[in-house]
């Protein structure tokens, strides 16, 4: 991976590069978006602008807002402040039932005592549409998702994969403008849900249904998303593309939150021409790094480094040389298939590496070796916050 | 808990055993009671099993039932029992539904609500019962209040009649019907109508559609715990009722208390059974399901 | 949602209301002098008359002393039977027998009272000519007939309160090398002891309330606490029945307001307990 072009992707750069994907007007513009419970700030003035057809992730720790914020676009909340638009259109005074929005629950709330049929059909009798029509839609649906089979089948009857596909049927048949998704693959395991992040991407080109997908879930959200925000205390800490955010977090918490990350406090002793030159006491050494962040001397500064961004070798090897280097001693060696994670005591600092098993690194370095770590200036991320 | 199979077996045998001395037996006693015919001696009614000859012979006398099913009075009393008791428990349904729902959407009261619903069972039921004699009466204190406020001018009849009669046994069996209700509403999933309204449904569209639905076992419940008993209602016929027409429970023990007849009342009281056998199963098995869904 | 939530609130209400009205009405004209509800004797009232009038009447304290006596009884014995009954219908799985004792232990709760007054008695007599066994009615057999729908009560709270804690306890216990007798007591019991509490607080109402099993089981010389309260109120209002009334409601609100206080206290506990907890991670 080319660190160096990654790395040009800087702030201003996002954000030019997001307007041009967003057609004028936004096809949903959140202004100011806050709610409060009693003196508790659940989601604090958001404002946020998605094109049609995108896949927006919100992702977020538990108490991070992004449920609430969600919950505000369904209408099940009413915002304390703010508004939403949608498609032209003021949502934030509509009810719930009648929005154009649809949304699938982490639960599914599947209705127990109808039949998937029955489930599917409710929102398009609320509508009262044709006996006939809502037949035909229930049915092109339920082939959609590959539940033509199980039309009588009530919801316990149902494994959990074949559950997530009627909530999606049930909210999808209503051809809303928007779809929400509430954690849309916590409930299935590790095998169904790589299988079925993949047929919702699908299902979502095939029918351009905007979607909002809410989760907590790093490598969901990565893998669903054209674009993603990160929430953190009620607001949104950054927008961006899945790679442009794993890249290059905006502060320590998206760095931390995404992905594992080693990060390093420092002082900045000498700026110019694009890179820096950072003291750090833990552990003890000067790493010199790429920024272009408006930084002068004896700033405090944070250096993130990913792990597998650090090269790993034993301490007497010669290998290529690189612009950082630190020396330290292997405490655990985890195997992970495609590739091993490293935990190196450096001085008082456990610093976290990747080798890919495929490199042969690791053949000749055990636990308690000596090794010695290096990396490029242009491999970590320097954070003023 | 396995093992230790002698204590199992004390465990499962001495309440079974009990019950079956104290309550299914004694049926079997009216029952075998129901089919003699009264006689003037101690005890009053004529043994089934008498000597013959040396030879035991059955005398089974079918007279209680045949005297029950022809005379017109106890057949209007058996329909008059089993229409005040359907009347009040549509009458509790109605009443307690809304309630039910309200404790169960009212978040942190909840408890202090189903507390105040199951207060009134705690204090006497008789004494309730007796307290709506001084409310209902020619001179008691709703028509002191229906006319000091003008509403009316002379008493309305209230006490010893339908009326009345409806009141005290909606009175006694809310709770009975509340409290089935709320364990069911109790643990409906918001979510599901939060579903429903985010398809489209209305409040009342998602209430009629996923909320009723979804709590007809806590009717059923609710219902049959108000409608058995009802049917057999004692004590608010005696004080609250009509006089001119009284319900089977009465029927039964004026057969038993005052005219001494005992294979009548037995009759009676198995022709009762005969009559709510039905429910009875019907509420074991709604309530079982209840209990296996938790 | 939020018509139909004024909707039930207000019905919610009234049928409070409803349900609280005619208790009211009681303990207000107790302490009424005049003999009529319609007359607020403002003279002569508040008065503790009617308390005076209740307590010197002989009839009224002996039954009261036979309707405690017999409730104690009955309920302690029906607690034991309960938890006996609970116990094997909640963790026994199946056996033999297990649906009769299921029915015979929720059919009684909706049995008609008459019903299964009369057939107590009539087993009674049965029994006594039979074996010479009980001599008369009285307060054996007001005992017996009471414990039988009693225990009802009981196996149904104690066995919803089984079905709602964790089978996985008591297997740890064994597990752990506890033989089944010592589960029972030092991991079942413990766990369902407030609802024994609450099974024999409930039969010791019903048995102290019941009035047509006892009309039925009861001699000539053992009339229960209800049975007076019955033939002083079929001839009519007796303000002395309010004053019983009232000390009844208030035993009741006294009892209720002292475990709610102790329950609300017993909470914070842990509640303080689950902090200190959660502040001992951090």
């Amino acid at each position: 991976m080319d660190g160096v072009q990654d790395r040009d992707l800087t702030v201003p750069m996002v954000e030019s590069r997001s307007q041009e994907a967003i057609p004028e007007p936004a096809y949903l513009r959140l202004e100011g978006l806050s709610k409060r419970f009693g003196e508790f700030v659940a989601v604090d003035a958001v404002s946020l602008e998605i094109a049609r057809g995108e896949i927006f992730c919100l992702l977020g720790g538990s108490g991070s807002g992004k449920t609430t914020l969600l919950r505000m676009l369904a209408g099940f909340e009413r915002p304390s402040a703010g508004r939403i638009w949608l498609d032209g259109q003021d949502l934030s005074a509509v009810a719930p039932h009648d929005r154009p929005v649809n949304m699938m629950f982490q639960s599914y709330a599947l209705f127990p005592h109808m039949s998937v049929e029955k489930n599917v059909a409710f929102g398009l009798e609320q509508e009262r549409l044709p006996r006939q029509e809502i037949r035909a839609r229930v049915a092109e649906m339920l082939e959609i998702v590959q539940m033509s089979r199980y039309t009588g089948r009530r919801p316990h009857q149902l494994s959990g994969g074949q559950r997530q596909r009627v909530a999606l049927a049930r909210a999808l048949v209503k051809r809303p403008k928007l779809l929400l998704l509430d954690e849309p693959l916590a409930a299935l395991d590790r095998k169904l849900r790589e299988r079925t992040q993949f047929e919702l991407l699908n299902i979502q080109q095939r029918l351009g249904v905007t979607f909002i997908v809410v989760t907590h879930d790093q490598d969901e959200a990565m893998t669903l998303a054209t674009r993603m925000g990160v929430m953190d205390h009620g607001r949104i800490v950054q927008v961006g593309a899945p790679a442009q955010i794993y890249e290059s977090p905006a502060n320590r918490f998206v760095a931390d939150f995404i992905g594992s990350v080693n990060l390093i406090e420092g002082r900045v002793t000498e700026a110019g021409s694009g890179t820096v030159l950072i003291r750090s006491e833990a552990p003890a050494c000067a790493i010199r790094a790429v920024c272009t962040l408006p930084c002068t001397i004896d700033d405090t500064v944070w250096v993130a480094l990913r792990p597998e961004r650090i090269q790993l070798q034993q301490a007497q090897h010669e290998g290529a040389a690189v612009e950082n280097g630190l020396s330290g001693r292997v405490r655990d060696i985890a195997y992970m298939g495609d590739v091993s994670i490293c935990l190196v005591e450096a001085g008082a600092t456990l610093m976290r590496v990747t080798v890919p098993n495929s490199s042969g690194v690791l053949a000749h370095i055990a636990r308690h070796d000596e090794v010695r770590l290096g990396w490029n200036a242009s491999a970590p991320v320097v954070l003023l916050k | 808990m396995g093992g230790s199979n002698r204590a199992r077996r004390w465990v499962v045998g001495v309440p079974t055993l009990w019950l079956v001395l104290l309550f299914l037996i004694p049926f079997l006693v009216v029952l075998k009671i129901s089919f003699s015919v009264a006689r003037l001696s101690i005890p009053p009614y004529a043994p089934l099993l008498v000597l013959r000859h040396g030879w035991p012979m059955l005398k089974v006398h079918l007279s209680s039932y045949a005297y029950l099913l022809t005379n017109p009075l106890y057949l209007r009393s058996y329909l008059y029992s089993l229409q005040v008791a359907a009347i009040c428990t549509v009458l509790c349904l109605l009443i307690g539904y809304p309630m039910a729902y309200a404790i169960a959407h009212a978040g942190a009261w909840r408890n202090v609500l189903l507390m105040l619903i199951v207060l009134p069972f705690w204090t006497s039921f008789l004494l309730r019962v007796y307290a709506w004699i001084g409310l209902l009466q020619n001179n008691g204190l709703i028509n002191h209040v229906l006319i000091s406020l003008g509403l009316i001018s002379h008493p309305l009849v209230m006490l010893q009649t339908d009326f009345s009669l409806y009141v005290g046994i909606v009175y006694s069996y809310l709770p009975f019907m509340i409290l089935p209700l709320y364990s069911n509403l109790e643990k409906h999933d918001p979510a599901l109508l939060e579903a429903a309204s985010d398809l489209g449904a209305r409040p009342f569209a998602a209430f009629l559609r996923i909320t009723l639905p979804q709590s007809l076992p806590g009717i059923a419940a609710g219902s049959l715990l108000v409608f058995i008993p009802a049917v057999g209602e004692y004590v608010i016929p005696t004080l609250l009722g009509r006089t001119d027409q009284i319900m089977i429970g009465r029927v039964l023990s004026n057969e038993f208390f005052e005219n001494r007849n005992w294979p009548l009342a037995s009759a009676v009281a198995v022709v009762v059974l005969l009559m709510l056998v039905v429910p009875i199963v019907l509420l074991q098995r709604v309530e079982r399901r209840e209990l296996e869904a938790e | 949602m939020t018509r139909r939530g004024w909707f039930s609130g207000v019905m919610l209400v009234l049928g409070l209301i409803f349900l609280y009205v005619p208790i009211a009405s009681m303990v207000v004209y107790s302490f009424n002098a005049s003999r009529l509800v319609t007359v607020w004797d403002a003279a002569h009232s508040p008065t503790l008359k009617w308390y005076g009038v209740l307590f010197s009447d002989g009839q009224v304290l002996h039954a009261a002393w036979l309707s405690l006596r017999v409730a104690l009884s009955a309920s302690t014995i029906s607690s034991v039977l309960g938890l006996m009954a609970g116990i094997a219908l909640a963790r026994f799985g199946p056996f033999r027998g297990r649906s009769l004792l299921l029915g015979m232990t929720t059919a009684p709760i909706v049995m008609p009272e008459v019903i299964s007054g009369l057939s107590l008695l009539l087993l009674f007599i049965a029994l006594e000519r039979a074996v010479g066994w009980p001599h008369g009615m009285g307060m054996s057999t007001l005992i017996l007939g009471h414990v039988s729908f009693c225990m009802a009560y009981v196996t149904v709270v104690i066995q919803s309160r089984l079905a709602g804690f964790d089978q996985s306890l008591e297997e740890a216990a064994m597990d752990l090398g506890a033989r089944p007798v010592r589960v029972f007591w030092a991991i079942t019991l413990p766990l369902i002891l407030p609802a024994v509490v609450s099974g024999w607080l409930l039969s010791f109402t019903l048995s102290w309330d019941d009035l047509v099993i006892s009309e039925f089981v009861a001699g000539p010389g053992s009339s229960t606490l209800p049975m007076v309260i019955f033939s002083k109120v079929r001839l009519g209002v007796s303000p002395d029945v309010n004053a019983l009334a009232t000390i009844m409601v208030s035993i009741v609100a006294t009892g209720v307001v002292v475990a709610a206080v102790w329950m609300r206290r017993r909470q914070r506990r842990s509640e303080r307990d689950a902090q200190l907890a959660a502040a001992a991670n951090l």
